[in-house]
């Protein structure tokens, strides 16, 4: 939802205020693929005609566009959830070394407990592989603030600055204070081959720079006031950052606190001076035990971690009571219902006759992921984005004679099974690759790719085709079908590719069903 | 109204579709509107292909959590039998359950979309938020040609909680 008031406050997300934050900054250009729990951050952008915004094709474009601006002069943020922050590792490794010319900002959400997620890395990692500063909110106030900083920052020391967020910070809301945006002036075009030409001779150079920069860095996370400390009462005193500071304060306020919002490079002498002022000294952080290990290695001895357990999933109030008290973590399940594809998703009729024909079928990231489920039951590996099409030619290089075949969705097929399906051609493999096309990102909410033919702000461009696509990828079929009460057809067309020594493709044509149903909406005037 | 107290904890269910996230939103507003500290959380990455959802809302003077933890919540709002035994355990001793007037809260209410209206509205009466803060926050969340008839439901079952 829109940020509705201009200035003073506004109930908003984590995500909205990130935005929102951005957006007072000054921002000019931001992109990014969607992903749960980031998407959100893009649309609200899209909001502000200031911003000019884009779903990019996957993260890795996203980043390199914007990273594109931010060389070029104009403040810019990338986001991405964590996994989609792997496909554009290859860029940011290297603009890490280069630096900026005006604010670089890439915001990461995790997903503790995989709300909505094939893993649960910790983005916190990043920090020290890459060499980067990483500031980290705790709820939308301070997603709004820190934002904003994480520019300065970018811009004071020339370098890409990522904020990381998680699901809770991204999608809880609360109350929080609106400001206006800053006027920034667009910077000039830098020819300064030494700087941004990453050849070795310049990267050595640049190489030793980040490492000065990152030691800066560290006496800035030093006097930082994101590094709070929060004296009480000194029997017990909590090391923490993000929700997990939150959830503390709830159950223990009366206890003193180190709150770390600029988490890396670590404010070592921050952490050893609170180390001395009080008796019990606890690390309390989700998934790894990042800067449980850090403490440590400071010399710390005194300084507790949790069970090993807790790595496993995110936190609340009544987890933290456990933890604290140095049990192991304990869930009481409470049975929810299990999520399963809508009434009326066009992916009801494919993956009955996949389970008809009984194939080996290799999966993809979107909602016929939920194919693995019953009632149909008939998805047999979910990777990554793109491994749809990549893993089912590994499959069959294994079981030359198996009945596999691979599915991937029309935005996870732009998004990075194109190359997938010229390696499948080019390397003689054979085989059928079901696109299933619902005209939409769904699983996300429903947002447009480049072959809806439509932009984040639903204007229309061009559109690109799927078909000409695949056959100019190399496949020997491309068929296009609609399955709505035509499943027999698709079956006979399945079973007829499946028996042809070619590669095919098969573009399973249907709006989904959520689409259809807000348009309808609209037009009825109901929403 | 009830006695004023620092912190009100509020637990929304039900399954997909139920305009449960549109429920706690109102909430939300209208606390922010009333001058409290709000916080909402949930988790609706499946919700839209019929999951569990599951919104908590918070307001007083200073929040910390955005959840809210078992035994904790001050008020229930259920909009399906069928998940009422998995959300019973936010509700405290002594918290109250409005399971109960789902039936009547539905019957009263022409549109089933606007029963999440409904509940809020009835709710309403048991918070310490002034009617002007409520009206604003229906102005908020709801588009103009939706504002009205919810605004109506809100009202009605406002008057059944009497």
């Amino acid at each position: 939802m829109a940020p509705k008031a201009s200035m003073g406050k506004a109930f908003l997300s984590g995500n909205e205020a990130l935005a929102r934050g951005a957006w007072q900054a000054g921002l000019k250009v931001a992109c990014a693929y969607p992903g749960t729990p980031s998407t959100e951050i893009l649309e609200t952008l899209a909001l502000f005609p200031e911003v000019d915004v884009q779903w990019s094709v996957n993260e890795k474009a996203a980043y390199e566009v914007a990273y594109g601006a931010a060389v070029g002069g104009v403040r810019v943020l990338a986001a991405c959830k964590h996994v989609g922050l792997n496909v554009a590792m290859d860029p940011l490794m290297t603009s890490a070394y280069i630096g900026v010319n005006a604010g670089f900002v890439i915001v990461v959400c995790d997903d503790p407990q995989m709300h909505s997620s094939q893993n649960e890395q910790d983005t916190r990692w990043v920090g020290i592989y890459a060499k980067l500063p990483i500031l980290e909110p705790s709820s939308p106030s301070e997603a709004l603030a820190f934002v904003q900083e994480a520019f300065e920052i970018s811009e004071r020391f020339d370098t890409p600055v990522i904020i990381r967020m998680t699901t809770r910070v991204s999608h809880s809301k609360e109350d929080v204070v609106l400001g206006k945006r800053l006027q920034r002036p667009v910077k000039a075009l830098q020819k300064d081959m030494r700087k941004y030409v990453m050849v070795p001779g310049n990267a050595r150079v640049r190489h030793e720079i980040l490492e000065k920069r990152i030691e800066k860095l560290k006496a800035l996370s030093e006097r930082s006031r994101l590094n709070r400390i929060e004296l009480n009462k000194k029997s017990l005193g909590f090391i923490t950052d993000s929700v997990s500071y939150l959830y503390l304060k709830e159950v223990y306020p009366d206890a003193s606190y180190l709150k770390l919002g600029f988490l890396y490079p670590f404010c070592d002498e921050k952490i050893k001076r609170f180390a001395k002022s009080v008796k019990r000294l606890m690390v309390v952080e989700e998934l790894d035990p990042f800067i449980e290990e850090h403490v440590k290695s400071l010399g710390i001895r005194k300084v507790e971690g949790k069970h090993p357990s807790y790595r496993v999933g995110e936190l609340d109030q009544d987890l933290i009571r456990s933890l604290v008290a140095g049990k192991p973590k304990k869930v009481k399940p409470r049975p929810g219902r299990a999520p399963r594809l809508c009434a009326g998703c066009p992916h009801w009729a494919i993956f009955s006759v996949l389970k008809k024909l009984d194939l080996f079928v290799a999966g993809d990231i979107g909602c016929y992921t939920l194919g693995a489920l019953p009632p149909t039951s008939a998805l047999h590996t979910c990777l990554c984005m793109g491994a749809g099409v990549t893993m089912p030619e590994g499959l069959r290089r294994a079981h030359p004679e198996g009945r596999i075949v691979g599915v991937i969705g029309d935005s996870t097929f732009v998004h990075s099974g194109i190359t997938g399906l010229i390696n499948a051609a080019y390397n003689k493999s054979k085989g059928v690759i079901f696109i299933l096309d619902n005209a939409t990102t769904a699983m996300t909410g429903g947002q447009p790719h480049p072959a809806t033919g439509q932009t984040i702000r639903n204007e229309s461009t061009k559109r690109l085709d799927l078909k000409a696509l695949c056959q100019a990828c190399g496949a020997d079929f491309v068929d296009v079908i609609d399955p709505h009460g035509n499943l027999k057809a698709l079956e006979e067309l399945a079973v007829q590719r499946l028996n042809a020594d070619a590669l095919s493709v098969i573009i399973v044509q249907h709006p989904c069903a959520l689409l259809k149903r807000e348009n309808n909406e609209k037009k009825a005037g109901c929403v | 109204m009830k006695r004023k107290q620092d912190v009100y904890n509020i637990t929304f269910g039900g399954v997909g579709g139920q305009g449960i996230i549109k429920a706690s939103e109102l909430l939300g507003w209208a606390a922010l509107y009333d001058g409290y500290h709000v916080k909402k959380s949930e988790v609706h990455g499946m919700s839209q292909r019929g999951g569990s959802v599951e919104s908590h809302v918070r307001f007083g003077s200073v929040i910390y959590s955005p959840m809210i933890g078992l035994a904790q919540a001050d008020f229930l709002l259920c909009f399906h039998p069928d998940e009422h035994p998995r959300l019973k355990v936010f509700l405290k001793k002594g918290g109250f359950d409005l399971m109960p007037y789902l039936a009547k809260i539905q019957e009263s209410v022409e549109n089933t979309r606007a029963v999440n209206t409904g509940m809020v509205g009835f709710l309403s009466k048991y918070l310490p938020i002034r009617p002007d803060s409520w009206e604003r926050a229906l102005q908020t969340v709801f588009k103009p040609a939706v504002l009205e008839s919810n605004r109506k439901v809100f009202a009605q079952a406002r008057a059944l909680s009497e």
